[in-house]
């Protein structure tokens, strides 16, 4: 039988920030694992939306080049917001966020692991199936990378806006258009700078001032989201 | 409208012992009605208070205001003599609140659930977790997800997590709900164990819990 790991009097043995990220981040990615349809509706939603596009639009090379950042860029943002719904409604269902909230580790970090384990599932496959689909939609090799580079960033920065209109929401039980209207304006800037790196790589010119925008932007988020997310959710949680 | 009354045998505490929290004229407002008014009462340390009250007269609600999950309209609560705002780091530490839902996750197995739950607030090893699951479950249960437990098992790998914190507080919302006679024995047997070491613990039920031990004394919210 085990006794009770501490006595009362001692101050409590607590695990550092590191152990509670890890935890959080192996206990959200399990679950999703267990639950496919979770990701992989948003990721499916990607492939469709964008195979559709040579059918409608004709198969030539000249516009289907010309529109392909574009669509793309459109079609990760769409598949995102889709994937926003399951980031914090479960977890406050269950009970789990109060849990979080009241360990005594900072609740914004283990936001962060949450975001991350969003993005590893959500975010990462539309970055590593983009190159595929460009091929598709005839793009130009020399975009390729661009694509790849720019969605990369943009998707980080996709989740971690997202989470904050998500946290917002989490307390309203059909919150899926008041989440797209908070979400949608703040996803405007990413939308610009990575479909415009990706369409100035097809007429090649330089990139960099573009990528360098949304690696901006996607530094900022992580210095931010966190907090703003952890703040949101203690507001939801408060009024549950 | 509701107040505190104090009723039932159980242990008068020392007013120098060490007071852990420290509630002055709480109020909840639930529209234009007060769900409590005026709530005033003090939880000291080796105290087990047990919150009794008819459903809806705001039980939970004092509970998680008690945990700073929410607030109260009016009225100050203190956590080991300073308000709840500037103690809400030490809170964390000290407390436990295992709520009506007490997050466990049902994909999860029962391991795996309190491998998270556990290891945000102690460093505690999966051989600490396995022994304390093992007293509360049937063999065989530990690796199945949460969904295929009943509502009892669920509700005691939640309160496996009494075995490994290292909270001095307990703050626990229906425990017995679901629970068999073992299982509330068992749960008795750990309030009076937690008391003498020195620790609290406020319980919201409807049945009495371990006042025939002396250690626990209750509360009832009274609708008006």
């Amino acid at each position: 039988m085990p006794e009770q790991s501490q006595h009362l009097d001692s101050p409590a043995d607590i695990p550092g920030i590191w152990s509670a990220f890890m935890a959080v981040l192996s206990r959200d990615l399990l679950i999703t694992l267990r639950k496919r349809q979770q990701w992989l509706n948003p990721l499916i939603f990607f492939v469709i939306v964008i195979t559709m596009f040579p059918l409608a639009v004709g198969p030539e090379a000249g516009i289907l080049s010309l529109i392909a950042p574009g669509v793309i860029w459109v079609a990760a943002l769409l598949a995102t917001m889709l994937s926003l719904d399951m980031l914090f409604t479960a977890d406050l269902a269950d009970g789990t966020l109060e849990q979080l909230a009241l360990s005594p580790q900072p609740l914004s970090v283990m936001v962060l692991a949450k975001v991350l384990a969003h993005w590893l599932v959500s975010g990462l496959p539309l970055v590593l199936l983009s190159p595929l689909l460009g091929l598709l939609l005839q793009l130009p090799s020399q975009a390729m990378w661009v694509l790849v580079f720019s969605l990369g960033l943009g998707t980080i920065a996709l989740s971690l806006i997202g989470a904050i209109g998500a946290a917002l929401t989490v307390s309203l039980r059909h919150a899926g258009l008041l989440l797209s209207v908070l979400v949608l304006p703040l996803y405007v800037p990413v939308l610009i700078f990575g479909s415009n790196a990706v369409a100035s790589a097809v007429n090649g010119q330089p990139v960099e001032a573009q990528l360098s925008l949304l690696a901006a932007i996607a530094l900022v988020c992580l210095a931010l989201a966190p907090w703003a997310t952890a703040a949101a959710l203690r507001v939801g949680i408060a009024i549950e | 409208m509701a107040v505190f009354s104090r009723c039932g045998p159980g242990k008068i505490s020392d007013p120098a012992s060490l007071m852990l929290i420290e509630a002055n004229g709480l109020t909840v407002y639930r529209g234009d009605d007060a769900l409590f008014s005026d709530l005033s009462f003090a939880l000291h340390a080796g105290e087990i208070v047990r919150l009794e009250g008819s459903n809806g007269s705001g039980k939970t609600t004092l509970l998680r205001i008690l945990c700073g999950l929410a607030e109260a309209d009016e009225g100050e609560l203190k956590w080991g003599g300073k308000p709840l705002r500037r103690a809400m780091e030490s809170l964390r530490e000290q407390i436990l609140f295992i709520g009506h839902k007490p997050g466990i996750n049902s994909e999860l197995t029962p391991l795996e659930n309190l491998q998270l739950l556990a290891k945000l607030e102690t460093r505690c090893s999966t051989q600490n977790i396995e022994a304390a699951l093992t007293q509360l479950l049937p063999p065989g249960r530990l690796d199945l997800p949460c969904r295929v437990l009943s509502a009892g098992q669920k509700r005691r790998v939640a309160l496996a997590r009494l075995l490994l914190t290292p909270a001095k507080v307990w703050m626990l919302d229906e425990p017995l709900t679901a629970l068999d006679a073992t299982g509330r024995g068992w749960l008795e047997e750990q309030l009076v164990k937690h008391a003498l070491k020195g620790g609290s613990a406020v319980v919201t039920s409807h049945q009495p819990l371990a006042e025939s031990s002396g250690v626990a004394r209750t509360f009832r919210l009274v609708q008006r």
